[in-house]
């Protein structure tokens, strides 16, 4: 039995997972519609490589990466691509993201699907790459692509596999019911990413005590491999990387690093499922359990659901009762978020749906002050003070914020848990993070600009000087110091003037030419009238500010039209 | 005889205290002139809290020119990009009294905005280029230019010169934090998000 | 905008329900000083609770607060009960409202309410009366355990002619506390001031009538501690401490002596103090670390200023001392956050420059 190291903080709150885990994962009917967002990873949205009105096979690349930290997006499903465009989205902003709407024909057609029949015969490079094209991101709640996590080089050689199957959040049996039926499959699994590494990596699986038959079937499915599985005890929030690295392994991992950086890869344990079944089956991330609970729902249980099937689909199929439904959440009980509608679709970081009666939980009470009794930084597992937090995010205290560690807090939500005052303090934190990731932008661009405004300084006193030496130089060449200067001094002053005149003569435009050039700028000036009052009839449903720039547009052009025609009048009777 | 000792010891002690009071108020007075290389420090701290608009509503070229103006005595209200949240910091670093924004230089703005050229009615004439002062536009002669969005710290000083008008001033997008005017922004609506929370729990019963 | 949601569930823990416990853990202290002191100590509970919720419910009223959200928290009550049960019984009624508007307008509203107040406002109140008017404040009663067979303390409509300023109370009513008669045993030793003193030959422990209402308040403590109210660290380091510098200067009992752990720790305000006052979580230090040093750093000031201040007691001002130090205490104690090699709450980090 491995050394487990205690965690500081956690809390003990009711588990709720008996209910969805009483019945086996079911497949549910296809919804009509698919909606797939494109942003459902950690870096910017994928770019759709298909069109409105293009059929596509189910495993068919939709969504290309597009820059770093991406996971490319595939058809869950065969159909006809309806719709691009920003739909309400499962993201803790509740901003809208771009999705692909899949009209599916429910032929269920796929791809070619290249299926591998050992990959050990496969380079690691091969693998890693094997599993990008397949789209996949952390599935436990992270969205973080798992092959850049996978990357073998920059950092120190992986010694510790972590397959975290904690699953502490209650309410979620998606990862239990996911060992309970599937357990072969993920050792598979894990056999994949030891190989990717060499085969060097300690390989663990990190699991609650409370799930026995997850145990019992991961027990049996390992028992000729070289995974050791370390029960670990029940706490919130067992599960988070950092805490389930250090009661491992005894290593914390230092602020602001990432695991690889001391030789851990912690992931998923349905992750590494995703990763089996992309490597050896040949099939992207389309689909992942879901966990529907909550005591709204006649039927609680988990579900294989394809990826941007409308969350409204399941409750459906779990026989939802929308008199006794008042909020629905994306997650667990404690870390979860509040959904704007039930249209959201299910992404590839949605582990759990939970619809709870209306008496399920009580209404939170109205904040009350924050009496500084502690109990918050008892229970946190990053050992900070979230009272002392609280205090600066609502004085928006940025310095005393980021000496307060606040972006070591990993919103767990166990503060509010506890807090007696009913102060949602994780929203605080939220906001205090946007807030300070806000300023520090705001900081660099003003020293960007700052620079860019300096050098933009340096460049002309430059070019100034040099302009200067030009023309030192060429007064020089043209008055060579010791050449006679008889010419010049030949021609008398009335010469010169002469000269300059005729010089000026030559250069001054008829007066036929000067009401040609005017003549031209108006029409020109009234195209632009034109154009500028269409674009703003075609802007009248775009917003104030825009309108109200274009009208400036307008009046401005129209302006400088009656200026022009002023001098044009002025030009022909002068 | 004691009476006089005691009116001499009173008076000295007077002459020693006011001589004391006297010295230091004269080394305070003189600091700046006997410590010069303050002056430069002031400048750049007072320059960190300038916004680098550069845009030069404050009758200066630029911030840093600003920045050297303030450390010389010059009002600390002329910055209306900045607005009084600049004014404020400005007021503590220099233990000076808060002012309102002055008028006269322009009013705080809520809405952040940045330039976008028209491209299809740009000439090429570069004048806007020349008026860039953080070198945001791109572009060359007689060939179309364009901004480069996240640069431009929406200062204006492009519009003016151009001679088709084809320079909008319109809001910043949000996309993802990047670029000067969408971060404030979204620090604006975070505080304003938070205030109205607060304002809001404050209200319940 | 972010949708709230941390706060989905809940531990079912709430500010009121801790006040509620609080309250109703002052009752074995409170039914203890009532047996030893008669009706002065319930009169006095009832003047404050009245005069705070006044005082609150006005400021929370000119501060433009919601009067009864802010009333319900039961704060005001609390250390209007605190205050009631600290000040001796039979004060006259002005004394108690005195101490009482302190406590609330000063020490608390005037800081912004519940939550913002650096010292504990029971003890602001306290320690106002007692320096402004020493001679009514250390008028204590003679417990009932000292008093004559047929003496008795005053009945109850005695008790509040009394305190609304009617008459003066009976002579030998009015006695020193054991505190004050160790202060002044004038160079004899313990035994002898045991054995001269009824306060102490007639005790079963510590001092006449006392004993039991430390040992009253001793019990309360134990029960919140039981149910959670607060953790063990600052109060059983502040007995901890204040024992040990009994110890430290117990001297073997000699005239220099200044009593015992065991005298120390029922005497007084001991253990109202470490389980009552010092545990109030607005004013005292936070984390773990920080509370330990914090109920040490009180208990030695008790000591002190016990023994060789010009108090008596000196529960109020450790408190009000230590109540400063606080957030100094939590600016340095604060635990190391996970993944950090050093401790950096509150301590700005060295520049690189």
């Amino acid at each position: 039995m491995s050394r487990i190291w205690e965690t500081p903080g956690g809390i003990h709150p009711p588990a709720n997972k008996r209910q969805s885990l009483s019945l086996p994962i079911d497949y549910p009917e296809l919804p009509e519609r698919l909606v797939v967002p494109l942003d459902q990873h950690g870096g910017r949205p994928c770019r759709a490589c298909v069109e409105v009105g293009q059929q596509v096979l189910k495993g068919e690349l939709i969504g290309v990466v597009d820059g770093p930290l991406g996971a490319a997006v595939h058809a869950p499903s065969s159909g006809t691509v309806t719709a691009i465009e920003p739909r309400p989205a499962g993201h803790l902003s509740g901003r809208p993201a771009r999705c692909i709407e899949i009209a599916i024909d429910g032929l269920e057609r796929w791809t070619s699907r290249q299926r591998v029949a050992d990959y050990c015969q496969m380079s690691a490079p091969q693998l890693v790459d094997r599993i990008a094209q397949s789209g996949i991101a952390g599935l436990g709640g992270g969205g973080f692509p798992t092959a850049t996590k996978l990357t073998t080089s920059g950092h120190p050689p992986i010694a510790t596999l972590i397959v975290n199957a904690t699953e502490c959040e209650p309410y979620v049996t998606a990862d239990e019911s996911l060992m309970r039926e599937r357990a072969d499959e993920i050792i598979q699994g894990i056999d994949i990413l030891a190989h990717i590494h060499g085969n060097r990596a300690r390989m663990v699986i990190g699991i609650e005590q409370s799930k026995p038959e997850a145990l019992a079937a991961l027990r049996t499915a390992c028992a000729k491999s070289a995974v050791e599985i370390v029960e670990i005890p029940r706490k919130y929030p067992s599960g988070g990387e950092r805490q389930l690295i250090y009661a491992l392994t005894g290593k914390q991992l230092p602020s602001g690093e990432i695991p690889a950086n001391i030789g851990v890869l912690c992931i998923n344990v349905a992750t590494v499922y995703a990763i089996k079944r992309a490597v050896i089956d040949g099939e992207p991330l389309i689909s992942r359990v879901v966990t529907v609970t909550g005591g709204a729902c006649a039927t609680q249980r988990n579900y294989q659901a394809l990826i941007g099937t409308p969350i409204k689909h399941l409750l459906r199929h779990s026989g939802v009762n929308n008199n006794r439904l008042n909020q629905l959440i994306m997650g667990g009980s404690i870390s979860g978020f509040k959904l704007p509608s039930d249209e959201v679709p299910v992404v590839k970081t949605s582990y759990c749906i939970l619809a709870p009666d209306i008496d399920e939980f009580a209404p939170a009470p109205p904040e009350r002050a924050c009496i500084r009794c502690g109990r918050c930084a008892e229970v946190c597992p990053a050992s900070l003070l979230p009272q002392q937090l609280l205090w600066h995010a609502k004085a928006a205290n940025h310095q005393q914020l980021e000496e307060h560690n606040l972006f070591d807090c990993i919103e767990c939500g166990a503060c509010s848990y506890v807090c007696p005052s009913h102060i949602p303090l994780v929203d605080y934190y939220r906001a205090g993070k946007v807030h300070l990731d806000a300023a520090r932008q705001v900081k660099s661009n003003a020293a960007q600009a700052r620079q860019r405004f300096e050098f933009h300084q340096l460049r002309l006193a430059r070019l100034e000087r040099e302009q200067s030496l030009r023309r030192a130089a060429r007064r020089s060449a043209a008055v060579p110091s010791n050449a006679p200067r008889a010419p010049v001094a030949r021609l008398s002053s009335a010469d010169i003037i002469a000269d300059a005149q005729n010089r000026a003569a030559s250069k001054q435009p008829t007066v036929e030419q000067t009401l040609d050039k005017l003549q031209r700028n108006i029409s020109m000036l009234q195209n632009r009238l034109e154009l500028a009052e269409q674009r703003l009839v075609a802007a009248s449903d775009d917003t104030l500010n825009k309108q109200n720039s274009l009208r400036a547009a307008v009046e401005g052009a129209r302006q400088k039209l009656q200026r022009a025609e002023q001098r044009l009048t002025e030009q022909a009777h002068g | 005889m004691g009476e006089l000792s005691a009116v001499s010891a009173y008076l000295s002690t007077s002459a020693v205290l006011l001589g004391l009071t006297l010295m230091c108020g004269a080394l305070i007075g003189s600091a700046w002139a006997l410590f010069p290389a303050d002056r430069d420090r002031r400048i750049v701290h007072i320059d960190d809290l300038l916004p680098q608009t550069q845009c030069g509503q404050c009758g200066h070229p630029g911030c840093r020119p600003y920045a050297e103006a303030i450390a010389d005595g010059q009002p600390i209200n002329r910055c209306p990009p900045g607005g009084q949240a600049t004014i404020d910091a400005l007021a503590e670093l220099l233990g000076v009294e808060s002012l309102a924004l002055d008028p006269e230089h322009g009013t705080e703005n809520s809405e952040i905005s940045v330039a976008y050229i028209r491209e299809d009615e740009c000439i090429g004439c570069t004048k806007c280029i020349q008026a860039c002062p953080v070198d945001a536009i791109v572009g060359a002669a007689k060939l179309m230019h364009t901004v480069i969005v996240d640069q431009c710290t929406g200062c204006d000083l492009c519009v003016e010169p151009c001679p088709v008008d084809c320079i909008d001033m319109l809001p910043a997008p949000i996309n993802g934090g990047r670029g000067l005017a969408s971060s404030a922004l979204l620090a604006k609506s975070s505080i304003l998000a938070h205030r109205n929370a607060g304002q809001a729990q404050r209200e319940l019963p | 905008m972010m949708s709230p949601a941390s706060s989905l569930a809940h531990s079912g823990q709430s500010t009121d329900n801790i006040m509620h416990w609080v309250l109703l853990a002052t009752l074995p202290g409170g039914l203890a000083l009532t047996w030893q002191f008669g009706w002065g100590v319930p009169l006095n509970v009832l003047l404050c609770s009245l005069c705070a919720l006044a005082c609150e419910a006005m400021a929370l009223r000119l501060r433009g607060r919601p009067v009864g959200f802010h009333l319900r928290d039961c704060s005001a009550l609390v250390t209007a009960v605190f205050l009631g049960l600290a000040l001796p019984p039979l004060v006259p009624w002005w004394l108690v409202a005195i101490a009482c508007s302190c406590s609330i307008i000063i020490a608390k509203q005037l800081y912004g309410g519940l939550g913002n107040n650096p010292c504990n406002p029971a003890m602001v109140g306290y320690a106002t009366v007692l320096l402004c008017f020493p001679e009514e404040m250390s008028r204590w009663l003679t417990p009932q355990a000292l008093l004559p067979e047929d003496l008795y303390q005053p009945g109850l409509w005695q008790s509040i002619h009394l305190v609304i300023g009617g008459g003066d109370l009976i002579d030998g009513i009015t006695g020193a506390t054991p505190l004050e008669v160790l202060k002044h045993k004038t160079g004899l030793m313990i035994e002898q001031v045991y054995a001269s003193e009824p306060v102490f030959y007639r005790a079963s422990w510590a001092g006449a009538g006392w004993e039991w209402v430390n040992l009253g308040f001793l019990a309360g403590g134990l029960l919140l501690l039981r149910k959670g109210i607060f953790s063990w660290h600052a109060p059983l380091m502040m007995l901890v401490s204040l024992s040990l510098m009994a110890l430290f200067y117990w001297d073997a009992g000699s005239s220099a002596s200044h009593g015992s752990p065991l005298f120390h720790l029922f005497s007084g305000a001991s253990m109202m103090g470490a389980f009552f006052i010092l545990t109030d979580p607005v004013s005292s230090a936070t984390s773990i670390r920080g509370k330990l040093i914090y109920g040490a750093m009180i208990g030695v000031l008790v000591f002190t200023i016990r023994s060789w201040g010009d108090y008596p007691d000196a529960l109020a001002f450790a408190i009000l001392l230590a109540n400063f130090a606080a957030p100094t205490i939590d600016r340095y104690a604060a635990p190391r956050a996970f993944g950090h090699s050093a401790q950096r709450n509150g301590v700005p980090p060295k520049e690189d420059q």
